[in-house]
């Protein structure tokens, strides 16, 4: 059994966009509740070490998550508003992941753009 | 890992695992129901629904049932028929009221970290029943027909069960 969890291992691709962290993931399958722990941990580092503020998360690849990755983005929300700065997600392409946002009620709470560019302009 | 039972009734088949309380045994279990279900022709929609609801049915039972002690196992159970795919998750915990959970899409509730696994599961399968006070949770998915709505004739099976 291969679960892909070893935490050396990265999970984002992050690239700086202006004053914006540009977020992809880098595995379509990942958000699992086993994952979920590792990425969640490397996203909040982005603000709590790396004192990004903004950040743009795209989710063109990902085609699986749960409701345990959903917390961890309520609480990634949190942190960037106390920094001061915003949370947004883009890109967003399978049906099901967009329903998951609607169906919680999620989609209220998060900034959802079409894609990277109509996104990064709302910075 | 694999269905520790393989049974057959009436053309339908049942499969049954039992798991440690161990977040890291879910991906497997993942796997090979996903296996069954693309095996048996279920389209994706269907895949997607039941592999979310088994999550996070098992991950509630672990965690909130179980409380994650080794000591307490995880029951599964999936059943295929030709319309359908049902799936029964067992946990060894005190159970709970799912009338109590609070409601995740509630402007007072939407900040918080938790709480929106039950709300996935019933929006995502088409039946969903507590029964043990809490302690089992019963869910069935109908096949996808080709025009893109669920089979009917499970219904009336359903409302029966």
């Amino acid at each position: 059994m291969s679960t892909g969890a070893s935490p050396k291992r990265r999970r984002l691709e992050v690239e700086d966009i202006g004053d914006v962290t540009f977020v992809r993931f880098t595995d379509s399958k990942i958000l699992d509740e086993a994952n979920v722990q590792v990425i969640g941990d490397q996203l909040f580092s982005l603000v709590d070490n790396h004192h990004r503020k903004n950040l743009l998360l795209d989710f063109s690849r990902v085609e699986y998550m749960t409701s345990a990755f959903l917390g961890k983005l309520v609480t990634l929300n949190k942190k960037v508003q106390q920094a001061g700065g915003r949370l947004a997600l883009c890109n967003i392409a399978h049906k099901e992941i967009f329903d998951i946002f609607v169906i919680t009620g999620l989609k209220r709470l998060f900034n959802i753009y079409r894609d990277e560019q109509e996104a990064l302009q709302s910075f | 890992m694999s269905a520790v039972h393989e049974g057959k009734k009436a053309g339908n088949r049942e499969y049954c695992w039992r798991l440690p309380s161990d977040l890291g045994k879910i991906p497997q279990l993942q796997q090979e129901i996903m296996q069954l279900l693309q095996q048996n022709g279920f389209p994706e929609p269907d895949v997607f629904a039941v592999r979310l609801a088994v999550e996070e049915a098992v991950a509630n039972a672990m965690k909130h049932g179980n409380r994650l002690l080794p000591n307490k196992a995880v029951e599964v159970a999936l059943g295929l028929e030709d319309d359908a795919v049902w799936v029964c998750v067992r946990d060894e915990g005190e159970g709970f009221d799912p009338n109590s959970v609070p409601d995740p899409t509630s402007d007072e509730n939407l900040e918080r970290a938790s709480g929106r696994g039950i709300l996935l599961m019933r929006h995502f399968m088409h039946y969903v029943e507590y029964r043990d006070n809490g302690r089992t949770v019963y869910m069935v998915r109908r096949r996808v027909l080709a025009s893109g709505s669920a089979c009917h004739v499970f219904c009336v099976s359903t409302a029966q069960a």
